[in-house]
């Protein structure tokens, strides 16, 4: 067995700590579950990063695992298997790698709680089926995985059930992300119905040889994009996201914001010979990520809950990513839920660690100042927001700016408004950097705004806790050197991902607008950080507070509006007709026809005394019924 | 030889009397026991046919012979179980007489 067939294993093993937990972790006593967890985590990373290596010494970078013939029928054969590639192989480290800091960040956070072993239960499971979608080597595996962690989403989301709000927001997110899944099942008919087959190697394989390209395959390029808005909460089904912010804050970091809901963007890219073949399918895609982008970033603005703020940037992240592989740059998708999941989690660790200080509480306005008490998570979280203002140098600068540029010199998406969609993503990115100062200036700096309670409670998080920010932190600054932009560097993460992604040309404008094009994304980030640092350190607030309860602030404030929307559009009309329904079945079944059955009483009646209960009765009727029947073929009546 | 409608009238016959047996006999043992004349009845019809037709198809003949290798055994294994419900009938109601059983009816 090579280096690389051994990460096979890594799913097991993460499953393996899921049954445990989940069978007798209630028996163990409490840091052992995550102990265990952990664990099984940790292995299951070391065997990805030795996957890693073992691609890299490879000319062609991919190994296929086969594991069973799951089902075979004339001369149709699924068979299930794992498909390492550079693609996969990097998901798989960011998977294990973040999941692991986070396993260990959650021992101490769920220090105390009733449901300490289910929590790593649903952990654990989470990341099998993670690793399950990223590793399937066709489309229908993946699905598996797809729907194995909605449901560890589903969860966690309402893990602590107890109270009414966290098991309605769980549901929430499980239907509305039902939606896309809807649209994954009808993509993949329309793979088969196309290409006959649903191993994914094999459907790019053909997609990258086709010359004449069929309608279906913009229609499977639409549905595999509904399927992923599902899942990474874009346009127009992403209100499911800042209520999922009700589970414990660590899941948040892993599952809402670093692994699972980047699953729609790994999608695209995994079937970007797909997308490559039809602008149309990718300038939606672009579209969507773009005005999800700003929808969300603006959402996040007046936001007061600390971890709905980084719920909506996650949105609004996810939007460029989906811009990046809607403009044909697959690995600048890749490589910005690379970095975002560093940076992201980071975030969203600190937000627990301030949670877990304050006893409980998430509303900003009662924060503020807390870097001085707090000095590594107040640390670790400016390096975190700077990180994704695009600050130069930090890992988010490095992969907002090749979005960017991307966008800026797509041909794929060429005529379908490339610029303006640049435009709009540079005006996020004045907004991100905006509301993430907003957010760390509110939380850490200005003056305390605490209650008693929380003051007498606030310490510093224990070490499990402040460990996993440094390593984060440490990461979120370090690895967007891995893909420096590629008209003056080298870049060993675009190298890496050719491999397995579509190769789509891009414009090579003069060495002076690149250089321009990131002056431009600095001077952004720039007057964001520089707006909030004049309206929030030098006014205190002063310009916004005249803003606050106007018709914009209150949209903003509710995410766009779209709940009521939805509410309006489709839960009312709903509703209506559902007690429509009720009276129809009420007046016109139960009185017209039930009660009006007296024909059907009276049948029943008379039929009754056929069955006198006498067994030589039957007998008879028996044998005069065979009797009958012989006669009639005797006499030559059944030919 | 006997031609093969003797045996297949003499078949008919018993299973008349079999079929008879279970619509008059009141005891459960009784009827059983017709059961297995109308089985054996059929059995006879079997064999006698297999008989005629072992000179012109040899296959067609062993299929004969081998149903009734099936019937009696399935017969046997049904006289197992049956005789083994009519024992517990027994113990329950220290009757046999079939037409008492009839609780299934409304």
């Amino acid at each position: 067995m090579n280096l690389v067939e051994a990460a096979a294993y890594a799913p097991l093993l993460a499953l393996i700590g899921a049954v445990i937990n989940g069978f007798f972790g209630r028996a163990f006593k409490e840091p052992l579950p995550g102990i265990l967890g952990s664990i099984a985590i940790g292995v299951g990373f070391i065997l990805s990063v030795l996957a890693f290596f073992g691609l890299s010494g490879m000319e062609e970078p991919s190994v296929h695992i086969p594991l069973w013939n799951y089902l075979t029928a004339g001369n149709f054969n699924l068979s299930l298997g794992f498909q390492i590639d550079s693609l996969s192989v990097v998901m798989m480290m960011i998977i294990t790698g973040v999941g692991f800091l986070i396993h260990v960040y959650s021992v101490a956070y769920m220090h105390g709680d009733e449901g300490f072993s289910r929590y790593f239960m649903a952990l654990n499971l989470f990341v099998a089926a993670m690793l399950v979608l990223v590793m399937a080597d066709n489309f229908l595996m993946a699905f598996v995985g797809w729907e194995g962690v909605g449901v560890c989403s589903y969860l966690l989301i309402g893990f602590w059930y107890t109270q009414r709000e966290n098991p309605d927001a769980a549901r929430k997110a499980f239907i509305v992300n039902r939606i896309g899944d809807v649209g994954f099942l009808v993509a993949m008919f329309l793979v088969f119905k196309t290409f006959g087959t649903l191993n994914i190697s094999e459907v790019n394989e053909m997609a990258r040889a086709m010359v004449f390209v069929p309608p279906a395959i913009t229609a499977i390029g639409l549905f595999f994009l509904l399927a992923a808005c599902g899942k990474s909460a874009q346009l127009p089904l992403q209100t499911w996201l800042p209520d999922a912010m009700a589970g414990p804050t660590p899941v948040s970091a892993l599952i809402h914001a670093a692994t699972m809901v980047t699953a729609g963007v790994y999608l695209i890219a995994r079937s970007s010979p797909i997308f490559a073949l039809t602008p149309v399918a990718s300038a939606t895609v672009a579209w969507v990520g773009a005005l999800t982008a700003l929808v969300a970033a603006f959402a996040a603005l007046t936001q007061t809950d600390i971890k709905k703020i980084l719920a909506y940037s996650t949105i609004s992240q996810l939007g460029f990513m989906f811009v990046a592989v809607g403009s044909g740059a697959y690995w600048v998708g890749i490589f910005h839920v690379f970095t975002n999941a560093f940076f992201k989690a980071l975030l969203f660790l600190t937000s627990g660690s301030v949670i877990h200080a304050l006893g409980g509480e998430q509303d900003i306005r009662r924060m503020g100042g807390l870097g001085k008490h707090m000095k590594v998570t107040g640390t670790t979280a400016l390096i975190g927001t700077l990180a994704i203002a695009g600050v130069p140098f930090l890992s988010g600068f490095f992969s907002k700016d090749a979005i960017l540029a991307s966008v800026f010199n797509s041909t794929l998406i060429e005529g379908y408004g490339n610029y303006l969609l640049y435009g709009i993503l540079l005006f996020t990115a004045v907004m991100t950097a905006f509301y993430m100062f907003r957010w760390y200036h509110t939380v850490f700096a200005g003056e305390e705004r605490l209650t008693k309670e929380a003051k007498e409670h606030l310490h510093e998080s224990p070490s499990a806790m402040t460990l996993p920010l440094v390593v984060l932190a440490i990461l979120s600054v370090f690895a967007g050197y891995l893909g420096l932009p590629e008209f003056a560097f080298s870049n060993p993460f675009a190298r890496w991902l050719e491999h397995s992604t579509a190769a789509v040309e891009f414009r090579h404008p003069p060495i002076a607008t690149e250089w321009l094009l990131i002056i431009v994304s600095i001077i952004a980030a720039a007057i964001g950080l520089g707006l909030g640092y004049w309206v929030y350190q030098m006014r205190k607030g002063e310009p916004v507070r005249n803003l606050r309860g106007s018709a914009l602030a209150k949209l903003s404030l509710a995410g766009g509006g779209f709940d009521a929307l939805y509410r309006n559009l489709f839960t009312k009309p709903t509703e209506i007709a559902a007690s429509g329904m009720a009276a129809v079945d009420k007046e016109v079944l139960d009185k017209g026809i039930v009660s009006g059955a007296g024909g059907f009483n009276l049948l029943g009646e008379t039929l009754r005394w056929l069955q006198s209960g006498f067994a030589r009765a039957y007998a008879l009727s028996m044998f005069i019924g065979i009797a009958i029947i012989v006669l009639v073929i005797a006499l030559g009546g059944l030919r | 030889m006997v031609p093969t409608e003797y045996y297949v009238a003499l078949s008919a016959v018993i299973f008349t009397i079999g079929a008879v047996g279970v619509l008059t006999r009141k005891s459960a043992i009784m009827v059983f026991l017709c059961v297995e004349l109308m089985l054996n009845a059929a059995n006879l019809a079997l064999v006698s046919f297999a008989r005629q037709w072992a000179n012109v198809d040899a296959a067609l003949a062993l299929s004969g012979q081998t149903a009734v290798f099936i019937i009696l055994a399935i017969a046997a294994a049904e006289v197992a179980v049956g005789l083994g419900i009519l024992v517990a009938i027994f113990r329950y109601r220290a009757s046999t007489e079939i037409d008492s059983m009839a609780e299934v009816r409304l």
